[in-house]
């Protein structure tokens, strides 16, 4: 019985290793099934995102699991072996489990502290119960990473600042302006970064959008898409008057709004505040624009800067995010000893014997008179009586049967022992 | 009994600076609500001392220069929590406290008995009059902290530089908005108490407009806000400029409270 995980990350593997390993849609349950299914493996869930597959078990014997698993992928994604051995990492145990808490709380992602990994992990498991492939310990332990992912995710400020320039672009416009809702957003040009950008803009609510581009049959396909106003890329500056939100990336050489013609936009706005995010190289505003009250110009290495700084506290955090991880190992290593047959046998024999030892003062406190010989006689009657109660229980324990781990927690459950709160006592 | 409850609200409005200002640097929701928490039994304490300065008087006080600087912070936080309980910006308290503070610690310093009213004073005209143009020059304290936070924050967007309470601070539409609305909230009161106050004078001395000093800081400050407003509404002069502008009308505010209590002439020498 031991906690198990193969996988391959953004680290250790490329992105075509990553797709070939991927396990999509219907192929994942067929997948599980199989992952479950495999002579070493008790309880089975499989991770997979575009950043990481992973394969969580609850195994008998590591180096049989990891061959059988090995064999498994290199089958099921017909891929080459020494590739998958080149990519694959394997943990168990401790490490295991301190990977588990890890990947959970964004510590092994890509993007450090980026909070989809917490969304994916829970779906991941969900689908296995679902799937009925988790038993008591992987259920423990998949509930144990998301809670121990909502604590760091709480209690440091690790997924605190934005650390993308998307996400850069959107937490500075909420810091000028009020409500995004009610402002009109311009794209000028069309470059790819540009479009995801105004992409994450929109997905915060704006209230109209216009797109300005060179060629204006590519404007009036963008518009269409972020349902939105073309206009020819000429006309940009009349547009400007009433527009809150520039993002920039036309690809022209050279400036394409100067300081003075800004000054006249702002004069006709009455000095309500514009942000202009350029994100072309070469840049298309003139950076003397940011002189200018209630122009606020942030170019591509402005935005850069932001997500390099807190990229930085990120990193902070994250320190402060292992020794939590650190902190949670512990209590649950305790917990898994505890599944193990011998404390339980014990806590139950222990169980018992206390019974027999308060009901036979009760008895004894009613019936005074006895004598020494009745006394002894009805001790042994009690022993014999436990005895014979807890014998078949342990004896099936001892025998290390194959479900072992469902009948000490049904035990356990049963006679109403927690062995783990009793060692912590 | 009054002079208690007066060293009470200023001791707790002093922990609250401290407090306040820890807040600007340990973001932390317990801080914060320690803070409001100190604020507000230094407002129950003040408000209490100023009732009880009524009772015993028998009019509002506000007849010499203590009881106008302790009304004159009273006001302020009157305003703070009104604003907090609609806006929760609890952060202006960090740029609000330390001029409360100082007001407070300079009306502890002044001579604090209860004496008679001269009998120029006794009249309706005394509460109209002082309530009005204290609740202005207080929304005019909060314009002046609004227009502080406003500069602040504006650094850090021009400057590229996104650190310290950069996250903390609202954004700045809001903060200009909230400028805008508390000038628009104190001109009003200022223009009542300039009426109010050239009423009083001819009913007491027979001519509306004497050109006391106070008379003519008061109409300085009239026009400061007066321009405050109208280059917002005509030529666009918003955020950063009204910052500025509403932080030095506040200062200027400041300057003839305090100044003409030092030169010690005119009418108005009783406050």
């Amino acid at each position: 019985m031991k906690i198990f995980v193969a996988g391959l990350n953004h680290n250790t593997a490329d992105v075509e290793v990553r797709e070939k390993m991927a396990f999509n849609g219907s192929r994942l349950e067929e997948g599980l099934r199989r992952f479950r299914e495999l002579p070493d493996v008790e309880e089975a869930v499989i991770l997979s995102t575009c950043n990481r597959v992973e394969l969580y078990a609850n195994v008998k014997d590591s180096t049989k699991a990891s061959e059988s698993i090995k064999a498994f992928l290199s089958d099921f994604h017909d891929i080459n072996r020494s590739l998958l051995d080149k990519a694959l990492y394997i943990y168990d145990d401790i490490n295991a489990i301190k990977h588990i808490f890890r990947v959970a709380s964004s510590l092994d992602s890509m993007v450090v502290g980026e909070p989809q990994i917490l969304g994916q992990l829970k779906e991941a498991f969900e689908f296995a119960l679902e799937k009925k492939t988790t038993g008591i310990l992987l259920n423990r332990l998949m509930k144990k990473a998301i809670s121990v992912a909502k604590r760091v995710r709480r209690d440091t400020r690790i997924a605190e600042n934005a650390v993308s320039i998307s996400f850069a672009a959107v937490e500075l416009a909420k810091k000028i302006f009020t409500d995004l809702s009610e402002k009109v957003f311009m794209l000028l040009g069309a470059g790819e970064m540009a479009e995801l950008a105004a992409r994450h803009l929109m997905s915060n609510g704006v209230k109209e959008v216009i797109v300005a581009n060179r060629s204006y049959n590519r404007a009036c396909e963008l518009a269409r898409e972020f349902n939105g106003k073309p206009v020819k890329l000429d006309d940009f500056l009349r547009e400007m008057v009433h527009s809150d939100i520039v993002i920039c990336s036309t690809g022209a050489p050279h400036y394409i709004l100067l300081k003075d013609q800004m000054q006249r936009v702002m004069k006709e706005r009455k000095q309500r505040p514009v942000f202009l995010i350029d994100i072309s190289v070469p840049r298309n505003i003139d950076p003397k624009i940011n002189d200018l009250d209630n122009v606020y110009l942030y170019n591509i290495d402005d935005l850069q800067g932001i997500v390099d700084a807190n990229m930085f506290e990120r990193k902070k955090e994250a320190e402060k995010a292992e020794k939590i991880i650190e902190e949670e190992i512990d209590p649950f290593l305790k917990w898994l000893s505890s599944l193990d047959s011998v404390p339980t046998i014990v806590a139950l024999r222990e169980k018992a014997e206390e019974i027999k030892r308060e009901e036979f003062e009760k008895l004894m406190n009613r019936f005074p008179d006895l004598d020494e010989k009745q006394r002894k006689a009805i001790e042994c009657m009690a022993s014999a009586i436990i005895n014979k109660l807890i014998h078949p229980p342990t004896a099936a324990l001892k025998e290390d049967p194959e479900d072992k781990d469902l009948m000490i927690a049904i035990i356990k459950k049963l006679y109403g022992i927690d062995v783990e709160e009793k060692e912590n006592k | 009994m009054g002079t208690i409850l007066f060293e009470l609200a200023l001791i707790f409005y002093f922990a609250a600076t401290i407090v306040s200002i820890i807040e600007l640097f340990k973001e932390k929701k317990i801080i914060s609500q320690i803070m409001l928490f100190l604020v507000g039994i230094g407002f129950a304490a003040h408000t209490a001392n100023i009732i009880y300065r009524y009772v015993v008087a028998g009019h509002i006080p506000i007849t010499n220069f203590h009881e106008s600087t302790s009304f004159f912070s009273w006001s302020i936080v009157l305003i703070f929590f009104i604003l907090q309980f609609r806006y929760k910006v609890s952060i202006l308290c960090s740029f609000v406290m330390p001029v409360v503070f100082v007001l407070m610690l300079s009306s502890s310093m002044l001579p604090q008995e209860i004496k008679p009213l001269s009998p120029v004073l006794q009249s309706y005209w005394l509460t109209i009059h002082t309530v009005v143009a204290f609740l202005g020059n207080a929304a005019f304290a909060l314009a002046f902290g609004v227009g502080t936070m406003y500069l602040v924050q504006e650094h850090y967007v021009k400057s590229k530089h996104l650190g310290g309470i950069f996250g903390r601070l609202p954004s700045l539409q809001t903060l200009d908005a909230l400028n805008y609305k508390l000038i628009t909230l104190g001109f009003p009161l200022l223009t009542l108490a300039i009426i109010t106050g050239s009423l009083w004078a001819e009913s007491a001395w027979g001519s509306y407009w004497r050109w006391d000093p106070r008379e003519v800081w008061s109409l300085t400050t009239w026009f400061i806000y007066a321009i405050i407003i109208h280059a917002r509404l005509v030529a666009g002069w918003r955020g950063k400029r009204a910052a500025i502008l509403s932080i030095a009308g506040f200062l200027i505010i400041l300057a003839a409270f305090f100044g003409i209590k030092v030169l010690g002439k005119g009418l108005h020498v009783f406050i």
